[in-house]
């Protein structure tokens, strides 16, 4: 049993060459990460990429068909999820329906023997705020406080590893931003290591140090937000964190500092060290929100791009920019931000205009280009049939674990 | 745990799950074969097998009589219960009034209620009336009892019944009378009916209640019972085991469908 | 099904929004059913209280009685038949408990373990309903000649020495005990099988998070999760065995010395024609029957039965 007392500090987690395989598709795919101790790390992909299952394992709600999981050193592989020093955040909450708060939040401790389990579960929901409702039943409360509960209940234990499965997906806009803020603080004060999934990359993104982007059971890239959004090394990562334009082509020339590439009858820079690839068949992209619209044909400046003339195909108004479709001939559609300087839109439909970004903020891609389908006008993120084949699987596991 | 403890947990249950079954299907498996039997004088020994029993069901008449008796009174008795029972369920679940705590303790308490206390007290009242017994007290009766699991059955399905649904045939341009018998009763058939099946399957198997409100009047259960003092019949035994092999094909296919649908579900 | 007759239902909350509109609908759905009972079960029990007063008649003649109010009817019955109440309870709670003790593992078989096999699943759920579709009497008669000193049961225990050559099998408190559990068994298995066949997976998988072992995850989470359904199984078994007397007839399982509530009620009634004392019996079960399904009720913090 685990009757190891309170971790002093998050731990390192550790999964080397972890396979999991349901009966009709593999969820992961020989995957290797470490997370250093005490950091808030997120995994953020589309529902099936792997990231629930990745949890799944890390709790012991899963086994995997091959590979190791280390949790501060300790090779917990074999060991049943009680036996872990790890607590978990369910998406559903999971809230024992027939306890009170309180009863819940000492669930764990009465489990593991610790003295003075109220005592502890008290603070624990003060933590939280809710200490005033220790008495009530899950059922009484809102969405936002059973998700403080669950929390609650999870951090109480003070684990080596706090699992967090899309807790913040049932809340509202105001309430994820407060729960966000709440869980940030909550880290640093008791400093344990976090591990969040979710698919959500805002939420990803302003919580977590770290972010590893997963698809199809693989980290398609992993860094500091900024980072990966600033530089995204595959299409993948490009499309699913925030929006691109991407543009395949072929390298025409690489000397110096700038890769130059030869698409749809122009030529496009993209500084050499921000380029995954430097000849052959490749493919850059600059983000919508660095292009620049222009009404004239600007003057050709060293360090910029210019596209154009293209036709303003759609321009739709969402609050703190506008977004215009220009479609180019030879390159397709692509989209632009543009911060609402000034009342009313800069440029309006049918207008034609000329694009323009400063080169230093191109990107060069990992891909090949011929992999790539350019996204369609709606973007198919969620495979269903693999999404009923994990969870029809997952049950199954459970039930053998019952 | 240890590899034996691994075991048991594995496979004591699905051991257990099926001694069980054997264990209640003993008595089943008993009466059928029975059914087969060459009788003398009981139907106690095992003397051969035959299937006259089968092929002369009638030679017993008051067994064939009693059996008819019972069909006529469950389908009645079942008409009349869930024509009143599903009444009930839409007013309890789409209304609020004022005695809704009230009538619900009312349609709950039957079956609360020993059957020997539900079969005195009718046969008292009838003895006060001074109505003479006979079918149409044991109709009286069987639909009394009947009425709150009709209510319960169907209570379920208005329930999970999206009101919506309803409003929306009413936006359609729909009449009341429309609305109902194009989407309320059609989403609610599947409740109706196995509130029916219920009800007779509660109507035919009676014994209790029947044999205090039925004076001579003979229904198969109680034809059991009177003719248990001196020995069943075989064909008593071949009514039963009829009546189980339709009531389990029933069952099973309906069973089939849900569950194949669910299995559909489930592959996504 | 009705076998979650007394559990909880999720009807409630759609009337509480529901307007007050249209009143008179209500009524036209109500009134038909309501009076119905009101006639063919409040009236009859009203009746039967009646009659548990009644006075001989004047003529003295067997079932002859006329109004009256003799509290002594009471009296008497609790002193003649104090025995056969005593009996009906326990026999009751023991085919409860031991019915409760044979369906919960069968139940948790159905509605856990089988989940994953929902065909497997709907078959026994069949098995466990199979035998519903066959007399209820002939089953009982059924276990009658299997456990009969003809029959293979006692030959063999007389074979082994098991059993003394004077004892037998039916007749006795063991047999009726077994028959009111056999025949109940389904209304235990089912209602516990529903609240199983609903428990959410996932409060498990949080008990296994939180350092609970299977047992402590089973006796924490499972169980009290299930209890509504052991609750109406219970009831379902324990309030139709108190008041059974086909299975302790002497035609059936029972004998002599095992007559329940329901036999004297029916000898009475039907032969002996002593309405009085027949109606004061069925009082006193009812009333006993109520004020332990209350107190069960509320001990085992089920409000929503009703």
């Amino acid at each position: 049993m685990a009757q190891q007392a309170f971790a002093e500090s998050g731990a390192d987690l550790e999964l080397s060459g972890i396979t999991k395989r349901f009966p009709g598709f593999t969820a992961i795919e020989e995957l290797d990460l470490t997370i250093p101790a005490g950091s808030f790390f997120a995994l953020l992909g589309p529902s099936g990429c792997g990231k629930t299952t990745t949890l799944r394992l890390v709790a012991g709600l899963e086994e995997p068909t091959s590979g190791r999981i280390l949790i501060g050193g300790k090779d917990v592989t074999a060991s049943k999820p009680y036996q872990r020093p790890v607590n978990t955040v369910f998406q559903s909450y999971a809230l024992f329906p027939h306890m009170t708060v309180l009863e819940n939040v000492a669930f764990g401790l009465k489990r593991r023997g610790i003295r003075d389990a109220a005592g502890r579960a008290h603070e624990a929901l003060r933590l939280v705020e809710l200490d005033h409702v220790s008495g009530r039943k899950p059922a009484q409360l809102s969405g936002g406080q059973q998700q403080r509960v669950a929390l609650a209940r999870a951090v109480v234990n003070r684990p080596a590893l706090l699992l967090l499965d899309e807790p913040l997906g049932a809340l509202d806009l105001k309430l994820r931003r407060q729960m966000q803020l709440e869980l940030k603080s909550i880290q640093s004060d008791v400093g344990l290591t976090f591990l969040h999934v979710t698919h959500d990359q805002e939420e990803a993104m302003t919580m977590a140090d770290t972010v590893a982007v997963m698809n199809k059971g693989r980290i398609e890239q992993m860094g500091a937000p900024q980072e990966l959004y600033e530089l995204p090394a595959t299409a993948f990562v490009a499309n699913f964190l925030g929006q691109s334009n991407l543009f395949p082509g072929e390298a025409v020339s690489s000397s110096g500092d700038l890769l130059v590439v030869g698409t749809g009858g122009t030529r496009l820079s993209v500084p050499r060290e921000r380029a995954q690839r430097h000849s052959g068949e490749v493919v850059i992209g600059v983000r919508p929100e660095k292009i620049l619209l222009h009404s004239e044909e600007p003057d050709a400046v060293a360090g910029q791009n210019v596209l154009g003339p293209g036709r303003v195909v759609d321009v739709s108004f969402s609050g703190v920019s506008t977004q215009y479709q220009v479609a180019v001939p030879g390159l397709g559609t692509l989209v632009v931000f543009s911060q609402n300087l000034v009342y009313g839109s800069v440029v309006s439909l049918g207008a034609v205009v000329w694009l323009s970004w400063g080169v230093e903020h191109g990107f060069g891609l990992a891909d090949d280009p011929a992999s790539i389908e350019q996204p369609g006008r709606f973007v198919d993120d969620t495979d269903t049939s693999a999404i009923a084949l994990q969870q029809r699987a997952a049950l199954e596991a459970e039930l053998d674990e019952a | 745990m240890s590899a034996v403890g691994r075991f048991l947990g594995r496979f004591a249950l699905p051991v257990y799950g099926v001694l069980a079954f054997v264990f209640l299907l003993i008595p089943i498996a008993y009466t059928i074969v029975f059914s087969f039997n060459q009788v003398r004088r009981t139907n106690i020994a095992w003397r051969g097998f035959t299937l006259d029993n089968w092929t002369n069901v009638c030679d017993d008449p008051t067994v064939c009589q009693s059996f008819a008796n019972s069909i006529v009174v469950g389908v009645v008795a079942t008409v009349l219960a869930t024509a009143l029972g599903t009444a009930i369920a839409i007013a309890l679940v789409r209304f609020r009034f004022r005695f809704r705590s009230g009538t619900t303790l009312l349609l709950f308490l039957p079956m609360a209620s020993p059957e020997v206390v539900l079969g005195a007290g009718l046969a008292a009242e009838f003895l006060t009336a001074g109505v003479p017994k006979g079918i149409g007290t044991v109709i009286l009766a069987h639909t009394m009892f009947c009425i709150s699991f009709v209510v319960t059955t169907v209570r379920a399905r208005v329930a999970g019944l999206d009101p919506a649904l309803e409003e929306a045939g009413r936006d359609l341009y729909a009449s009341p009378g429309q609305v109902w018998w194009r989407i309320t009763f059609p989403l609610l058939l599947p409740g109706i009916v196995a509130a029916a099946l219920l009800s007779f399957a509660l109507s035919f198997d009676d014994f209790i209640i029947t044999n205090f409100n039925s004076g001579s009047f003979m229904t198969f259960p109680k034809y059991i019972y009177i003719a248990s003092a001196r020995g069943i019949p075989p064909q008593a035994n071949v009514i039963a085991s009829a009546v189980f092999f339709i009531a389990l094909i029933v069952v099973v296919v309906s069973q089939l469908t849900t569950a194949a649908r669910r299995k559909r579900l489930a592959r996504g | 099904m009705a076998f979650g007759a007394f559990a909880t239902t999720a009807a409630q909350s759609q009337a509480e929004d529901a307007p007050r509109r249209r009143s008179w609908v209500a009524l036209v759905l109500l009134l038909p059913g309501i009076a119905y009972l009101a006639l063919f079960f409040l009236v009859p029990l009203v009746s039967l209280v009646l009659t548990s007063f009644n006075a001989p008649g004047p003529s003295g003649a067997m079932g002859d009685y006329v109004p009256g109010f003799e509290w002594s009817n009471y009296v008497t019955v609790v002193s003649m038949y104090g025995e056969h109440i005593i009996r009906s309870f326990l026999y009751a709670l023991l085919a409860t408990a031991f019915a409760l003790l044979f369906s919960y593992p069968l139940a948790y078989l159905l509605g856990v373990r089988l989940r994953r096999f929902p065909l497997v699943q709907a078959l026994g759920v069949t098995l466990v309903i199979a035998p519903f579709f066959i007399s209820f009497l002939l089953r009982t008669l059924a276990w009658k000649a299997i456990l009969s000193d003809e029959g293979p049961v006692s030959t063999a225990l007389h074979a082994l020495s098991l059993l003394g050559s004077d004892d037998h099998i039916t007749g006795t408190p063991f047999s009726v005990v077994f028959g009111l559990t056999y025949n109940f068994i389904p209304f235990m298995t089912l209602p516990i099988y529903t609240s199983l066949e609903r428990l959410d997976l996932r409060y498990v998988e949080a008990g296994g998070d939180l350092y609970a072992g299977p047992v402590q995850t089973f006796l924490r989470v499972t169980l009290p999760l299930s209890l509504p359904g052991v609750v109406s199984g219970s009831l379902l078994t324990f309030i139709p065995a108190a008041g059974d007397y086909v299975n302790a007839s002497s035609t059936f399982l029972g004998g002599t010395g095992t007559q329940m509530v329901g036999n004297v009620i029916e000898a009475n009634f039907l032969s002996l024609q002593n309405y009085p004392a027949a109606a004061a019996m069925s009082i006193i079960l009812m009333a006993i029957i109520l004020v332990l399904v209350g107190v069960y009720v509320a001990r085992s913090g089920t409000k929503d039965l009703v």
